[in-house]
């Protein structure tokens, strides 16, 4: 829609063009968000279009993904093949609640900026052990796993002037071995749970809860956990206070749905039987 | 900046923080729909450099150096794309506000995409078709008849007439017209559920550059009135002012600016300084009758046709037949429980808005979105003291009603505008106020309890409603009063009693709603029938099929009904039963499912009365012109309804001509004659019966003007292709067309309906679930769909309002909800958060049609819009208790709202 009360846009081509932030500023990388709702504190609007992020680069260490990357482009990756997390790409794009078409423009940084509990970026790049690099406000960089840059509901560890600038994956992460599991209340609708299981070499499980908690919650299990051990852990880590509730899914249900996809994701990953 | 569109180059400045969709309409693409201007629903869709975005979402300064394509350039200079023409040969349209996005979206989707369209189209949102014949169009399947013969177009699967229009982008729908001069209308609403308007101070409003008026009570004319539009005011209470200095829920209008930009407009009432005294709310219904509970409206009386004002008791009615306590006291089974129906919003994709001028000759014009032209037109000739003849209403096409737009909401400010500013005047309201501040259904509370003997036979039936209509009573008693009507008139049943009360609260009104009460009350009824024949052991079929009414069966609800009009014009519910019976036991998918799937079946069955009470009137006007074909002048509107198409098939038949030859003018006060509006499915057999009539009258006149040049008995001229024949003398309609030039008299005809007799129509759904009993996921393994529309007058069409019906039906019982809370705010206004059913929501229903003919409707034909939206959510609730033996009473029936009931049985 329009943002009538915006007066101006600045298309800073480098870091040292960013303007001085101030009241009324807000970044503008896809603009889905942004311009679905009214913004009437507005007055400036900060492109960063023009600093040209490549929007994905694989290191000898990382693939590092570029905040203004579209969902797109991510989905639109060619993996090594030695990357066995690849379709957990897919999976999480098509877990938005928008469609290729919103894809096309959204960027991955714009979701884990909104860090709404059922952002799929945030799932897939929390379950990868992404790193988050931020480009603070005074000068400097800030680095954070993903899983601790999202604090709640719409929260994160942005502080006004913050801008992230690209989110790292370890390779050894994206050559993890995975499960996928995610619920809605519709088949193509908002996630109510999006739970994402991967194994390490050396057995590690690890277990990233998202959308049924207001915040990416990550439980590492050294050895594999039976059936009870995990419930047990979920429901020591998950307090009821961290569920989620809001039209898209009870928080009753939201917990009894991620103790039953945890379950079979262990099983998934572990040729357990589910319990 | 400089930019392409359909293939031409346009240099012009975008605003700072302007979309692309308002860019390309204001530079004249009118085929960009804006349906939620939130990036939910793909209207908006266009192609930027060849791919497929929401232009709503994009900042338009961003398509520097681009091409984009609209729908009106995708097939390229006057031709038409395959896709567009795929959508004409499966009329993957009703309404056609999302036509032009799911176009475009379509045509954009690759291979892999056209194996997943659930995923592929979950971001367009068509509110009419169920997805059915979009479905259709992308298969390359073609649902209409190539060509029918003169005389022989009813009954026919004919196009709508405005297709080629509508897939192309070109059909003009409100807001698509550009006016010299336009000024904008935008709303201060109220943040307090109930609060007096102490004062309002203008003047920083005023200062804004742009801004020409601020308009607040004290400008309006104070005259009491409700936004329900009735052909009989009487049916609603006056309590209602265009701007009132008591506003009684949060989004109600406080004032209106009018200024050159929308900008100008929002920033003003953004500087309006509002001083409010906060009044008690009230938000819980069931608190609404208590003693020294709030009271919304305590000035109005029974003058005002409030029935107690201070209970906050709108309407009420009360009646017996028999004596149902003690029928109870002695049934072999009897079943009793309490139903809530929630609130849901029409979600037309067009939101409420329109256009208002005063032209040269001193008549307000205006433009707008409605479902009834005349009677908003005679509400403004009220309102502001002006005589019929200098107010005009009337529409294009409609972009969707579903009873939303039976209604004023938006006409009143838009003429207030327009005649204090004597500028032209554009009001279009944003998604969010449609929620916040339109209508919605009647949540209704609704306890039923039942008996019946060890036959099957039903002795008791009871029902005590309270229905919410919310701070204004709009359709508050004829809602309630269909509610318990034909639910239970369909059964013979000697001992019946009804109680219903509507009470105010201080939320968001309810108003006209497709089914208008009948669904909340079915699922309460038709629920307990099949308990009563699980507790009996007798089929769900059998039940029904022992206590219907059959022609000759007085159909009854207490209190005795004034109206007795209703009569068996002709009958299909036996039929229809069948149908369904029979399609359920055959076909459907059976997919492998694991043992957490509980499956069961279940129907519900529904009456309705063909036409509204006390009196639905439509004129209509023919003509023969000069080439031979006919002008034929309705007043009826067109939303997606359909009615457009059968107009021109009842006078094509009439006339011996094919319906190309009948041009058809509708929904405009300036054609005179009156119609009381496109609502209680009234289009084809109201209005069609006045076409049917003034097209017999024409028809005569044409045969007696040729065996006047004849010399013959006029009894022995019949119309044949196009032609007056008798014996071996034909004369064709171009010939007569001469002769009405030469005698300086044209041949015409004109025709009246009253909407009286009624007759009954009726639907019956079926539904094989099955639910996960550790997630409560739903899926639908069958739908089936019988319909007793009379002679059906374009199969293609009604089969396309029965998928429509029973997809947003279907969208209220699983999934949409509009969630007010304690201070009786509105949480989920936007469309991401109201899930309305995309593609991958909806089932393929298989849909019958029952072989009756009506003595009453136009060619025997019998309404079929509304009603096969009102058993399905009742179908489905029978449905998931024959899977899982539990009785859910509240929908929609989501995962986290079955889950806890499952899991305490299941585990």
């Amino acid at each position: 829609m329009d943002l009538n009360t915006i007066t101006a846009v600045a298309h800073p081509q480098t870091r040292a063009q960013l303007p001085v932030w101030t009241a009324g500023d807000a970044w503008l990388a896809g603009g889905t968000w942004l311009f679905s709702e009214p913004q009437t504190h507005l007055t400036r609007l900060i492109d960063l279009t023009d600093l040209k992020w490549p929007a994905l680069t694989i290191t000898a260490s990382h693939l590092s993904i570029a905040a203004t990357c579209t969902i797109a482009e991510l989905d639109g990756l060619a993996c090594p093949s030695d990357w066995l997390a690849a379709p957990l790409i897919n999976q999480c794009c098509r877990a938005f609640l928008a469609s290729f078409k919103i894809w096309k423009t959204a960027t991955v940084g714009g979701n884990l900026c909104m860090s709404l509990p059922a952002g799929p970026m945030i799932s897939l790049t929390s379950a990868l052990d992404g790193v988050c690099t931020i480009w603070k406000a005074g000068g400097g960089e800030q680095r954070l796993p993903v899983a601790e840059f999202v604090t709640g509901n719409q929260r994160n560890r942005l502080t006004p002037g913050d801008l992230l600038r690209q989110i790292d994956i370890p390779l050894p992460a994206l050559r993890r071995r995975t499960a996928f599991r995610q619920i809605s209340l519709a088949p193509v609708g908002r996630s109510a749970a999006l739970l994402i299981g991967s194994l390490e070499a050396d057995d590690t499980l690890t277990l990233t809860v998202t959308a049924s908690t207001v915040r990416p919650i990550q439980l590492r299990f050294r050895k594999a956990p039976d059936a009870i051990a995990l419930r047990a852990a979920l429901m020591q880590e998950i307090t009821d206070d961290l569920y989620h509730t809001d039209i898209h899914g009870a928080p009753l249900w939201r917990k009894h749905m991620t103790l039953r996809l945890a379950e079979e994701i262990r099983g998934e990953l572990l040729g357990a039987t589910p319990a | 900046m400089s930019l392409e569109v359909n293939g031409k180059a346009f240099s012009r400045e975008p605003r700072a923080g302007q979309c692309l969709r308002t860019f390309l309409r204001e530079l004249g693409h009118f085929g960009v729909k804006k349906g939620c201007d939130a990036g939910d629903c793909g209207a908006c869709t266009v192609l930027l450099d060849g791919e497929p975005v929401h232009s709503c979402l994009i900042p338009a300064f961003r398509a520097e150096g681009r091409t984009v394509t609209t729908i009106e350039g995708l097939g390229g200079d006057h031709g038409t794309h395959p896709m567009q023409q795929a959508f004409l040969d499966a009329q993957g349209f009703q309404c056609g506000f999302c036509t032009a996005g799911m176009i475009l979206t379509c045509a954009s989707l690759n291979q892999a995409q056209r194996t997943d369209l659930g995923a592929a189209l979950k971001g367009n949102i068509c509110r009419c078709t169920g997805y059915r014949s979009i479905e259709d169009a992308i298969l390359g399947k073609s649902n209409i008849e190539a060509s029918v013969e003169a005389g022989a177009a009813f009954g026919r699967s004919l196009p709508a007439p405005a297709g080629p229009d509508v897939v192309r982008g070109t059909a003009r729908y409100t807001f698509d017209t550009a006016i010299d001069g336009l000024l904008h209308i935008k709303l201060l609403r109220s943040p307090h559920a109930h609060a007096r308007i102490v004062a309002i101070d203008k003047s920083d409003a005023l200062s804004i550059p742009g801004v020409h008026a601020v308009l607040t009570h004290e400008d309006a004319p104070s005259v009491l009135m409700s936004t329900a539009r009735h052909e009989k005011d009487w049916m609603d209470p006056e309590d209602t002012r265009i701007l009132d200095d008591v506003v009684r829920f949060i989004g109600q209008k406080v004032a209106a600016v009018v200024a050159e930009t929308e900008a100008a407009a929002e920033a003003a009432c953004r500087a309006l300084k509002v001083s409010y005294e906060i009044l008690p709310a009230l938000i819980d219904p069931e608190q609404a009758m208590t003693p020294g509970a709030p009271v919304v409206h305590p000035d109005r009386t029974s003058a005002n046709r409030v029935a107690d004002a201070r209970r906050n008791l709108v309407a009420e009615t009360h009646g017996e037949f028999g004596d149902v306590a003690a029928a109870l006291a002695t049934s072999a089974a009897t079943y009793e429980a309490t139903f809530h129906s929630h609130r849901v919003q029409h979600a037309a994709l067009e939101t409420h808005g329109g256009l208002a001028w005063l032209d040269d000759s001193g008549v307000l014009n205006v433009r707008t979105s409605t479902q009834v032209p005349f009677l908003t037109r005679r509400a403004l000739s009220d309102i502001f003291q002006l005589p019929m003849d200098k107010v005009r209403v009337f529409c294009e096409r409609v972009g969707g009603g579903f009873g939303g737009k039976q209604e004023m909401f938006v006409e009143d400010i838009l003429a207030l505008g327009a005649l204090k500013t004597g500028r032209p005047v554009k009001l279009e309201l944003t998604r969010e106020e449609q929620f916040i501040a339109t209508s919605t259904r009647h949540p209704m509370r609704i306890h039923v309890k039942a008996g019946a003997d060890s036959d099957g036979k039903l002795t008791a039936l009871q029902l005590d409603v309270l229905s919410n209509t919310g701070a204004y009573g709009n359709h508050a008693g004829p809602v309630m009063f269909h509610a318990l009507a034909e639910s239970i008139a369909v059964y013979n049943c000697p001992n019946k009693r009804v109680d219903g009360v509507a009470v105010y609260t201080n939320t968001v009104p309810a108003g006209a709603f497709r089914g208008y009460g009948l669904p909340q009350a079915l699922i309460a009824v038709e629920a307990a029938i099949d308990e009563l024949a699980r507790q009996l052991g007798i089929s769900p079929y059998e039940m029904r099929r022992r206590n219907i009414v059959r022609p000759g069966d007085p159909m009854l609800s207490p209190p005795p009904s004034e109206y007795h009009d209703v009569l068996y014009g002709s009958y299909g519910l036996d039929q229809c039963l069948d149908l369904v019976e029979r399609a359920m036991q055959t076909g459907g998918q059976q997919p492998e499912l694991s043992p957490d799937w509980l499956i069961g079946d279940g129907i519900a069955l529904t009456m309705i009365d063909t036409v509204p009470p006390a009196g639905h009137f439509a004129d209509a006007t023919i003509a023969l012109d000069d080439d031979g074909g006919f002008d034929l002048t309705v007043g009826t509107a067109e939303f997606g309804n359909g009615t457009s198409t059968v107009h021109r098939q009842i006078a094509a038949t009439i006339l011996a001509t094919t319906v190309e030859r009948i041009h058809l003018r509708q929904s405009d006060t300036a054609h005179g004659g009156h119609d009381t509006g496109a609502y209680g499915s009234a289009g084809t057999f109201v209005a069609g019966k006045a076409t049917q009539a003034a097209a017999t009258q024409l028809a005569a006149e044409l045969k007696a003007a040729a065996a006047e040049a004849w010399l013959c008995d006029v009894g022995g001229c019949t119309l044949e292709g196009e032609t007056v024949v008798s014996g071996v003398r034909r004369m064709p309609f171009t010939e007569l067309a001469k002769l009405a030039r030469e005698r300086g008299q044209p041949f015409a005809g004109s025709g009246t309906s009253g909407g009286t007799p009624r007759s009954v129509g009726f639907n019956v759904q079926g539904f094989r679930v099955a639910v996960n009993k550790a997630t409560g996921e739903l899926r639908i393994l069958r739908s089936v769909h019988a319909a007793d529309a009379g002679i059906v007058a374009n199969p293609m069409q009604c089969r396309g309002q029965v998928d429509g019906g029973v997809a947003q039906a279907l969208g209220a019982a699983l999934y949409e909800e509009m969630v007010i809370d304690a201070t009786g705010r509105v949480t989920n206004p936007k469309f991401r958060d109201y899930h309305l059913p995309s593609f991958a929501d909806v089932p393929r229903t298989d849909v019958f049609f029952a072989d009756t003919s009506d003595t009453i409707g136009p060619l025997g034909a019998k309404s079929m819009s509304e009603s096969p939206y009102n058993p399905v959510a009742a179908a489905l609730g029978n449905a998931i208790a024959d899977a899982t033996g539990i009785r859910f009473t509240a929908p929609p029936f989501k995962p986290d709202r079955l889950f806890p009931a499952l899991h305490d049985k299941f585990g």
